[in-house]
């Protein structure tokens, strides 16, 4: 009974399978990237990435309309220019990595509203914004596969070098010239994850499968790698339990799957063993040493 | 014996506003020396000009037979994200990133040494405690164990010892020691000044100019400490070019 309401939807419909298999690739992809953003203290950083994500697809949907290859080639080299600028910023004038980027990201941001304004309709400016999960091609489901293993790749290449720019960047500068090369490269894959999400789930839908499964995963983990499983576990249930409250109640898929990733940081915040407010209400007798 | 440093007319500051000036003396190889001097004397500013995280106003930093490898740093406020979910294990093997870098493996053998160098600071059986659960003595034992995996031949230290207590000074203190002992140039940034005369040869007095350098006892006089407050006394007052710059 309880396996019909779960399978039937999968079962029967082809969009909706193509729909879950995008965002367990996504899960799988994205989520890492949040883990890091978050251990690095930058989860609004993800944020404003995806706004300066915007005009770069409204500009390739100004050369080529509605098509896969234009809108990800702007948004990686609107999301790339902001990046690099406010990093570049950051390393040479006296003002902060993080009011650069706020500065970049707001002028992408206002520019990406003025092209689709002038020249979209607002059907356009809702797919962008908010995605068609429900409407993946084979084009868009190869494309996130293979933003999928880059990513993966470059995240495991980079590990190393990303644990000690997290841990102790100013120890990693003073033994190596890898510092500044992490630190893009993160940046890089933040991107190029966003630009994968977007498809999917919109530029800002697409930080919050990156950033709430990260955030939640938290309260049950303390290790990097108990981190990332606990945060790709929380994203992949999240997807499924989204996907089948779209489709049971009408409800517009993106929102729904990260709505239920919030309700999956919720009950973790409130019953995760690694802090969470249940924890600390019951406290339980202290050790001896 | 050609010396381990040499600072050749340096001027270090920020902001056109000189920390260190127009210093000039040598570091002997193999000694170990501390720098002494007021607050604001620019002994922090010495050793950022030295790892080289600060490019010289005027002058320059000449290191001999060293390699910018060669120097392990240990600052006075470390970057380190205390919240970071990595154990002393972990970041005592960062100490290995010459020999490793991004993509070496951590053999056997290493992992034996790694082991070694944190029971020889004195935290064997802490190995697998996150840095978060640390207290301020053990961290820093941890930062002593990373340096010793480092196997520089410049050992930087900025104050290594605020906020520590005397039985983890007396531990550390041996470590540098056996630095030394090695054939290893240690310079430390301190202000104990009972510690400089126990256990440092040599000493380097600076107020943003050098005030004497050499020998602790000839340089650790009432006279010198005097002249060397005197002298970050004076540096108030309206900025004008120096009129010793070369250019």
């Amino acid at each position: 009974m309880i396996w019909d309401i779960i399978i039937a939807p999968f079962a029967d419909f082809g969009f909706m399978r193509r729909a879950l298999f995008g965002c367990i690739v996504i899960s799988i992809s994205a989520t890492p990237v949040g883990v890091f953003l978050m251990l690095r203290r930058m989860s609004l950083t993800g944020d404003a990435m995806a706004h300066a994500i915007l005009p770069g697809a409204a500009m390739g949907y100004l050369v080529a309309g509605l098509s896969l290859g234009p809108m990800t080639i702007g948004g990686l080299i609107a999301g790339m220019t902001v990046a690099l600028l406010s990093g570049f910023v950051a390393r040479v004038t006296a003002l902060r990595e993080d009011a650069s980027l706020a500065a970049f990201y707001l002028i992408s941001l206002a520019l990406g509203v003025l092209i689709v304004s002038t020249r979209g309709s607002n059907v356009d400016l809702m797919h962008v914004l908010f995605g068609t999960v429900l409407a993946l091609d084979d084009a868009t489901l190869v494309l996130l596969c293979s933003i999928a293993s880059l990513s993966i790749m470059i995240l495991a290449v980079l590990f190393r070098p990303l644990v000690m720019e997290c841990a102790d960047p100013q120890f990693l500068r003073s033994v190596s010239g890898l510092s500044a090369v992490t630190h893009f490269t993160f940046l890089a894959l933040v991107v190029l994850n966003l630009v994968g999400g977007f498809h999917a789930l919109g530029t800002l839908m697409a930080v919050g499968i990156m950033i709430l499964p990260a955030a939640a995963a938290g309260f049950w983990a303390i290790s990097i790698g108990g981190l990332i499983s606990a945060a790709i576990v929380i994203a992949m249930l999240s997807s499924l339990i989204g996907l089948l409250f779209s489709y049971y109640y009408s409800l517009p898929s993106g929102p729904a799957i990260i709505l239920v990733a919030g309700i999956a940081y919720g009950v973790s915040l409130i019953f995760g063993p690694k802090g969470g407010l249940a924890g600390r209400a019951l406290p339980r007798p202290h050790f001896e040493s | 014996m050609s010396p381990a440093l040499a600072f050749q007319n340096l001027t270090l500051g920020y902001d056109r506003h000189p920390a260190v000036h127009h210093l000039q003396t040598e570091i002997a190889d193999g000694s170990l020396t501390a720098i002494v001097g007021p607050n604001g004397a620019g002994k922090s500013t010495l050793l950022k000009g030295v790892i080289g995280t600060l490019a010289p106003l005027e002058g320059e930093v000449s290191f001999g037979s060293l390699n910018r490898e060669d120097i392990a740093y240990l600052p006075q406020q470390s970057d380190i994200d205390r919240s970071f979910p990595i154990s002393v294990v972990d970041l005592v093997s960062m100490g290995l990133w010459r020999e490793i870098g991004p993509f070496g493996q951590l053999t056997h053998r290493m992992r034996h040494r790694v082991a070694t160098a944190i029971s020889s600071v004195g935290l064997k059986g802490l190995e697998a405690r996150p840095i978060g659960s640390l207290s301020g003595g053990q961290m820093q034992r941890t930062l002593f164990a990373r340096l010793l995996l480092q196997d520089a031949r410049l050992v930087l230290l900025d104050e290594p010892f605020t906020a520590i207590d005397a039985r983890t000074m007396a531990d550390l203190i041996a470590v540098i020691h056996r630095w030394n002992g090695e054939g290893r140039t240690v310079l430390a940034v301190l202000h104990d000044i009972e510690v400089v005369r126990e256990h440092f040869p040599q000493t380097m007095m600076l107020a943003r100019e050098l005030v004497d350098h050499g020998p602790t006892k000839t340089v650790l006089t009432a006279e010198n400490q005097f002249r060397a407050r005197q002298m970050c006394e004076a540096c108030a007052g309206p900025p004008h070019v120096c009129g010793r710059s070369a250019a």
